[in-house]
């Protein structure tokens, strides 16, 4: 690159910030928005998390209720991504354009993982909601719906990564399509595969938590009941356990990655 | 004997970019026959066309009696058990062991479920074993072939043709991407191979040196034609030139 295109570069480099800086002030503006204000609401804010949000002896008694909720959440949560990520194989496998059966086919796998996933899980839950009532299994049809989105297409991605080249050499010694999927395509997408299912584990445990406010089940209700009672100190407890089950998890889905990588 | 006829044989993509025009010739049983020719000549394709990883446009194809262009989905299985393939980019399964790799050459014998539960009968397992010995990459068994070097993994593939009991191996470019002497290796065990258990053998090469020491008859493609077809005595440097286009000495920057 030549001198002057480095100054050239420089220039466009400083008008864009001051672009982003502008937009910024803009939007505030338009939206009535003061970051003074912002700024000044803060230590109020965090006085009452520390006078309000504290674990104390009392809302210690609760905790076999709330490791309850949080059992149960976790193993909907599991239940939910290992249901969906046996239908997401299918549906990557046909929606992949190294192993897909037809084109056709190939189009519905690729709009059912669209439909899916660009409905939020949130939205999910309250449009189920409606025509399952407020029970659990609102909650996993909700959780469930969205990884299946999500899980079909990172598959879609691993298996047209994978291994198209091994693909052709099977298909050239005389190898049947389901041999192929099986001794070439999975072998060769599964630790990717598995990688995402424990990433999304991961992430439905702490949608979970919003899910289960919308559709009273689980964690989130526990959380959603004492937070309506203003019994904040159980929310603390609540909230504390959840990031502690959260991070466990995901130590220990790190774990599991580095083995099968 | 004539073992595989190729007859007025064309490719076309789109019926707008031509591969292959009008291309003609028969190989004899048990003849070891290198395809030459520039980039983009089509070499792959004419390979492809044999059997028929890429469908025929125009033309015939017949090999061991059997009318390839013709042939529905399960007879064309069949016959690709006949026909191993080894590839420039070895294109085995990097995960998997050597020896998985080397039998997946069997799949084409089995039935769905035999294969896909991996049932593989003991005189498959010893043959594939005496391969790998034959190869010399024995000791590599149960090693997965992304440890490899590209000079072994060539290996594994070609093992797996071979475990293929094919009539015919169609080699795609099988040294392009490996070292004089690993290039070297893989040439001359094609070539004992071949030779011992008669197995007829088609190579793409882009070594014009390397084909007319080892095989018996060169084809000469450019755009899509055959411009020479004659054994290796006859490929002078004049019809070396027909073939590329362009004096040899510019080509070649050894």
């Amino acid at each position: 690159m030549s001198e002057k295109g480095m100054q050239k570069r420089k220039w466009q480099l400083t008008i864009a910030l001051l672009i982003i800086i502008a937009i910024t002030y803009l939007s505030a503006a338009i939206t009535n928005f003061n970051f003074m204000d912002g700024f000044a609401a803060f230590p109020e804010a965090i006085g009452w998390m520390f006078s309000n949000l504290f674990i104390t002896q009392e809302s210690l008694e609760r905790l076999p209720t709330i490791l309850d909720k949080l059992i149960e959440t976790i193993f909907m949560s599991i239940a939910a991504t290992t249901t969906a990520a046996i239908v997401s194989i299918f549906l990557g496998i046909m929606g992949s354009k190294t192993t897909s059966v037809n084109s056709l086919l190939s189009v519905f796998a690729r709009f059912i993982a669209s439909v899916s996933r660009n409905i939020p899980v949130v939205a999910w839950a309250l449009i189920l909601l409606l025509s399952f009532g407020q029970n659990s299994l609102t909650g996993y049809l909700a959780l469930f719906v969205g990884t299946v989105g999500f899980l079909t297409r990172v598959f879609i991605e691993s298996i047209d990564e994978a291994s198209p080249s091994a693909v052709e050499a099977l298909t050239a010694t005389g190898a049947t399509y389901f041999h192929i999927v099986n001794k070439a395509v999975i072998p060769q997408s599964l630790p990717q595969m598995i990688s995402w299912i424990l990433f999304m584990i991961e992430t439905n445990i702490r949608s979970s938590t919003l899910v289960g406010i919308l559709t009273g089940t689980g964690i989130g209700y526990t959380f959603d009941m004492y937070y309506k009672s203003m019994n904040y100190n159980a929310v603390a407890l609540v909230t504390f356990s959840i990031v502690l089950a959260v991070i466990i998890i995901e130590l220990m889905s790190n774990y599991i990655r580095k083995v099968i990588m | 004997m004539t073992f595989l006829q190729i007859a007025g044989l064309s490719k076309s993509y789109n019926n707008e970019t031509t591969v292959l025009k009008d291309i003609s010739f028969n190989v004899k049983a048990g003849e070891f026959v290198s395809i030459i020719g520039p980039s983009g000549a089509g070499k792959s394709t004419l390979l492809r066309c044999i059997n028929r990883m890429v469908s025929i446009s125009d033309g015939e194809v017949v090999f061991d009696h059997a009318p390839i262009t013709k042939l529905k989905k399960r007879a064309l299985r069949q016959l690709r058990t006949d026909i191993g393939m080894v590839f420039q980019h070895y294109n085995l399964v990097p995960r998997l062991t050597v020896i998985e790799n080397v039998l997946h050459g069997r799949l084409g014998y089995k039935s769905t479920l035999q294969g896909v539960l991996g049932r593989f009968t003991e005189e498959e397992k010893e043959h594939a074993f005496f391969l790998l010995r034959k190869l010399g990459i024995e000791e590599h068994a149960y090693k997965r072939c992304d440890q490899l070097s590209g000079g072994q993994q060539q290996r594994v593939g070609i093992a797996r043709a071979l475990i293929q009991n094919p009539k015919l191996i169609l080699c795609d470019e099988p040294i392009a991407s490996l070292d004089p002497n690993a290039s070297k290796i893989i040439m001359d065990h094609l070539k004992s191979i071949t030779t011992e258990l008669e197995i007829t053998c088609l190579i793409n090469l882009h070594q014009v040196e390397v084909a007319q020491q080892y095989s018996d008859r060169i084809i000469g493609l450019n755009q899509g034609e055959v411009v020479f077809d004659g054994p290796n005595y006859k490929l002078t440097e004049e019809k070396i030139n027909h073939i590329y286009g362009t004096q040899m000495r510019e080509l070649i920057t050894v």
